[in-house]
């Protein structure tokens, strides 16, 4: 369907979904001075659910979930993460992010530190975690990544698909029980979009619990439960994959899709 | 006009033990000052970045003698206040007040380093420490002081340098500088030779400034490589 297969079977059905809800999002909006980015954003996860957003350029779904992590700050309605809503409480924002991991399109990684520093700053820091078990937790999930090798080396010196690994690497490091990405493979070259989708699959089968922003439709189809389609600020279709991409109801979801898949 | 130098060793060694002192001192106290002045420039708060601002361009848009004169003659002048306080063994040492002209002059000239490279830390990367939960200490302590600094490190160097050579102005208020030394002898001899001496010295403390940066340059191994 997109350009990158997945091309591992997955049986989507047989990930576990419990019926606990990790994520509630309820009638929540954002505001960017006047403008209105969220408009009563209503969404609710359960642990272990995949889910994908997709939507035109600016349609808010950055926004979406750098409000759950509180890298933006809602204005209405309530965001609860496990039990703990977000609020300007700092002891509240502090846990929900030991709860949740992040990548981003652009990778992020500290420029200045070894690949292996990368994945241990934060334990070290934010948890004490002692230097050798970060470094073997490190190791671990480099090697969970297929670049143990890099370890040593800087950010500068690896491929994108290799760095934005590193991020999922360091991002797992903190154990985290909900992963957010932010259209992880648009930065890419095509031919290293596979690695990294490969990665996230693997993780999915874990049972890892992910919101993922992106527009690689094989990987929506393979791993999502659900998949949400947003545009200006709202949440207009959501639906699982085959459905969504097989009988679009909304006709901006109809319009969006034919776009993707024509090209 | 060797016999200069081998005649006045003692006082050559004073010379540049003294110029070495002001100048590394200067610009290491100088780094700690710059710090709070560029996070208040960078403050969201009005007031204290228009205050930073005032300061750095109170400091930037007046010569260095000037004041080095301040800070020696015009707290001389309270020097019955400044005893009062506990502090006039600090003001009466021209050494002393020599340093401190240094120290915030060149303050203000390192806030404006920082400025600019914390400004160019990727605000991505910032978010990414953020989001793995590090306070926003953690995060100035150890991402963008580190990238900045790095990056920066030419543009210290060359404030390093400049601080050195304008270090000699103190030599007009007593220090025994390179310079001061120099003046001393030229006073007895009359040899014009001697200020070759001084010149000389200073080029050498210039060559080990750059010696140092190149090792400093090359441990920042990241540096070579363009990443973000
Ligand atoms: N810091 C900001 N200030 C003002 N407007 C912003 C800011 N960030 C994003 N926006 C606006 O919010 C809308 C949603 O942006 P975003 O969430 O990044 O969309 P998407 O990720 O779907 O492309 C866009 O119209 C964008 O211009
Ligand atoms: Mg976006």
């Amino acid at each position: 369907m997109s350009a990158t297969a997945i091309d591992r079977d997955i049986d989507n059905s047989q990930m576990h979904v419990s019926d606990e809800v990790v994520i509630e999002i309820e009638k929540m909006s954002k505001f960017y001075g006047a403008f209105q980015v969220l408009h009563d954003i209503d969404l609710q996860v359960r642990r272990g659910e995949r889910i994908v957003i997709c939507g035109p350029s600016g349609s808010g779904k950055s926004t979406l979930i750098r409000c759950l992590n509180r890298l933006e700050e809602h204005q209405e309605g309530r965001i609860v993460i496990d039990g703990v809503e977000l609020t300007s409480d700092l002891k509240n924002i502090d846990k929900v992010r030991s709860e949740i991991g992040m990548c981003f399109q652009h990778f992020n990684l500290f420029p200045h530190l070894t690949i292996l520093e990368n994945c241990t700053l934060a334990p070290m820091l934010a948890r004490q975690t002692p230097r050798e078990e970060a470094e073997a937790t490190a190791m671990r999930f480099l090697e969970k990544v297929k670049i143990p090798d890099q370890a040593g080396k800087y950010p500068g010196q690896l491929s994108g698909g290799q760095q934005q690994r590193v991020a999922i690497a360091r991002a797992l490091c903190m154990k985290p029980r909900i992963m957010l990405f932010d259209e992880p493979t648009s930065a890419l070259d095509p031919e290293m979009i596979k690695e990294v989708l490969d990665t996230m699959v693997e993780l999915a089968e874990e049972g890892m619990t992910m919101l993922c922003v992106t527009h690689e439709m094989g990987f929506a189809q393979a791993v999502a439960n659900r998949v949400i389609f947003m545009d200006q600020g709202r949440i207009v279709e959501e639906n699982e994959p085959s459905a969504f991409f097989n009988n679009p109801q909304n006709e901006r979801t109809q319009a969006f899709l034919s776009q993707i898949i024509g090209h | 006009m060797l016999s200069h130098l081998t005649d006045n060793l003692e006082l050559w060694r004073i010379g540049l033990t003294n110029t070495v002192m002001l100048t590394a001192l200067g610009v290491f106290f100088g780094f700690f000052v710059a710090i709070p002045i560029a996070a208040a420039r960078l403050s969201s708060n009005k007031l204290l970045s228009k205050a930073a601002f005032g300061y750095v361009y109170i400091v930037r848009g007046t010569p260095l003698l000037v004041q080095i004169f301040i800070i020696y003659y015009g707290l001389g002048q309270f020097h019955k206040e400044l005893k009062a306080i506990g502090v006039w063994w600090f003001f009466r040492d021209a050494f002393n007040c020599g340093l401190l002209a240094f120290t915030l002059n060149s303050a203000a000239y390192q806030s404006e380093i920082l400025r600019g490279g914390i400004l160019a830390v990727p605000k991505g990367v910032i978010e990414a420490g953020s989001a793995l939960g590090l306070t926003t200490l953690q995060i100035f302590r150890r991402i963008i002081m580190p990238i900045t600094v790095g990056r920066m490190l030419p543009a210290f160097g060359n404030e390093l340098v400049l601080l050195l050579k304008a270090s000699s102005l103190v030599s007009i208020i007593t220090v025994r500088d390179v310079l001061g030394q120099a003046r001393f002898i030229y006073a007895q001899t009359f040899d014009l030779s001697v200020f070759y001496i001084a010149a000389l010295n200073y080029l050498i403390v210039v060559m080990i400034i750059e010696a140092i940066w190149r090792r400093l340059e090359r441990r920042n191994a990241w540096l070579k490589y363009t990443g973000n």
